[in-house]
């Protein structure tokens, strides 16, 4: 398995990974920090026959991946920040319509045209936008190139399971890096594979409509409610995911993802060698939130510490409900500063010390 | 015993009411998109894009594949069904509002890609669905809910002419239809017909325009919203063939 064994960037990995998948559309347009997807998409995708465009904004991205997706492809299409705010509306007719789609925002720095570094503040764009009306749409926050490429693996798998969108997002530093990585062996996907796609109809057989799925269920929406409902409460049952670490016995428990999680990590690492317990709940998706991380809380914890690349905190409330306000909850919250493991490490002493403030 | 002078394609079964008002074009143009695909033998191979506005309503009167996205966005989304599945005829069956305001970008670019799909626009002069608003197509002068004394230049701008907008356009086929009278619909059949075997010959994008009646919003009666169509709307857009590949 030696070939699949790459250095590799983390965008070109994602799309490497999404090629692997059996993605054979892309429609997209070039934003900084993503676009090495859609250049890696431009030499990558006619090697394997499949269709890449870049197309005239964001919105033809997103409704030329809906009608590739309608007609049974696996699709992708990505954005950052700016040009991710331009998919709300087709997140929501894909979620509207039952249509699987991979789509990713590497987030990159501020409101309005901000910059181009590293953020972690399109989460509650990501987790809880997603266009008009009740979307929900599942999100992975890998944390490592690997973990894009496993995640993006995944992420098709899931979004064909429930017909829905997922989304990775991930911010600039997690793009921009370079590790080594095993890449997936080729999965060819089958355009056919599933009846609902449209591809003509046999004599006899009734067209297929792909549209708003509340039309079809009984009552409309009285049927919707339920059959979305229960959707969701399946999605947040099977789906959630993350990583702990040391959260047993932990005094402080760290709660962050993306670069930020690689930063908790050393900083438990360190806290631990001075004899502080510090613990770090990773979600590696955050919708859904890991609620159940939280149960593994022991009975030591003075308080909880949200580390976030984040002026809100936006990951803030999420913990809060998660945890069910059990705990105080800290902060260290930068904008475009990676956070640093030994701040991490001053603020757990100055928490256990009763001298820090609580962001919510 | 009568003679059975007309039969609807198989596939336009009209299982559920198409909701369209009485005398509007939606009702002939639809059906010429679908007695050309049933000639040419494709009816069952086609899938059809629509969009939301009152076209959409032809959802629930066809039994053929079809997909239903957002306001202006049919073209995006055929262009990714058609490059899904390039040996099926695809077409975007839309309004004049979408086509030239809301999605006017995924119209050029559809063009300057020349696209290998079949865009059918209902040119009409108005947004029908919400109540006959000011339509990118609304003739200076002409009165709508939006536009109470009359559209002008300078408040709103002028109207959209694709035939200008797509001069220089290296697509397969660019024709305007009417559905002012028999002749006019027989004429616009063989447009229609014309646009999907451009199609499957894989020459790009055919794009046909189709003036068309809507006689709740004009406030005139059917008969008298056909005339409005020769006398008043042919002036501004005139009918013909104005792309067409191979062809000088």
């Amino acid at each position: 398995m030696a070939d699949n064994q790459v250095i590799m960037k983390g965008n070109e990995a994602m799309a490497e990974a999404a090629i692997r998948s059996g993605c054979r559309l892309f429609s997209g347009y070039p934003i900084t920090p993503q676009t090495e997807i859609l250049e890696y998409m431009a030499w990558r995708m006619p090697e394997v026959g499949g269709t890449i465009v870049q197309t005239e904004d964001e919105l033809c991205g997103i409704y030329m991946l809906f009608g590739a997706s309608a007609a049974g492809a696996r699709t992708l299409s990505t954005s950052a920040g700016p040009g991710y705010s331009l998919f709300q509306e087709g997140i929501s007719y894909l979620v509207g319509s039952d249509l699987p789609a991979v789509l990713v925002d590497v987030t990159r720095i501020g409101n309005a045209l901000g910059d181009i570094s590293q953020s972690q503040g399109d989460y509650e764009l990501v987790t809880k936008g997603n266009g008009h009306g009740d979307t929900m749409v599942p999100v992975f926050t890998p944390n490592s190139v690997q973990e894009i490429v496993d995640d993006t693996v995944m992420a098709y798998d899931m979004s064909e399971k429930y017909k829905h969108p997922v989304i990775l997002l991930y911010d600039a530093a997690i793009g921009q890096m370079m590790e080594g990585v095993t890449l997936p062996d080729m999965h060819e996907h089958d355009i056919n594979k599933y009846d609902w796609s449209v591809k003509g109809i046999k004599k006899g057989e009734h067209g297929r409509k792909i549209t708003n799925v509340s039309y079809f269920c009984e009552d409309m929406y009285v049927g919707y409610e339920k059959y979305l409902r229960d959707k969701y409460a399946q999605i947040t049952e099977n789906e959630q995911r993350w990583e702990s670490i040391g959260v047993e016995d932990a005094e402080v428990v760290t709660i962050a993802y993306g670069i930020s999680s690689r930063v908790c990590k050393e900083a438990v690492l360190h806290a631990r060698e001075q004899g502080i317990k510090l613990g770090l709940i990773r979600p590696k998706m955050v919708v859904p939130f890991p609620v159940k991380a939280f149960d593994e809380i022991g009975p030591n914890c003075k308080g909880l510490m949200v580390v976030e690349m984040s002026i809100k905190g936006q990951m803030v409330n999420d913990v809060a409900l998660a945890s069910r306000c059990k705990y105080p909850i800290y902060g260290y919250l930068t904008s475009y500063e990676v956070p640093e493991s030994d701040k991490v490490i001053e603020i757990a002493k100055d928490i256990l010390a009763g001298n820090a403030k609580e962001v919510f | 015993m009568a003679d059975k002078i007309f039969t609807a394609p198989e596939m336009l079964r009209m299982s559920d009411p198409t909701g369209f008002c009485p005398g509007c074009g939606h009702g002939t143009a639809g059906r010429l998109q679908f007695e050309v695909l049933d000639e040419m033998g494709l009816l069952e191979d086609s899938i059809t894009v629509y969009d939301v506005a009152c076209d959409s309503l032809y959802m629930w009167a066809i039994d053929t594949d079809c997909v239903g996205v957002a306001h202006g966005r049919a073209i995006a989304a055929a262009c990714g069904v058609k490059r899904t599945r390039p040996n099926n005829p695809v077409c975007a069956y839309v309004g004049d509002g979408a086509t030239y305001s809301i999605g006017i970008q995924h119209t050029i670019w559809a063009a300057a890609r020349n696209e290998n799909i079949t865009v059918i626009v209902i040119n009409n002069g108005v947004f029908g669905m919400t109540g006959g608003q000011m339509a990118p197509t609304t003739l200076l002068g002409q009165k709508t809910i939006t536009t109470p004394a009359g559209r002008s230049r300078e408040m709103n701008g002028q109207p959209l002419d694709v035939v200008k907008l797509f001069t220089g356009m290296d697509i397969a086929y660019l024709a305007r239809g009417s559905l002012d009278s028999v002749a006019s619909i027989n004429k616009t059949k063989k447009y229609i017909r014309k646009a999907f075997e451009k199609q499957m010959n894989g020459e790009g994008l055919s794009f046909v325009e189709i003036l068309s009646p809507c006689p709740t919003n004009w406030g005139l009666s059917p008969q008298d919203s056909l005339k409005r169509i020769r006398e008043v709307v042919e002036d501004v857009y005139p009918l013909g063939e104005f792309i067409e590949r191979g062809v000088k």
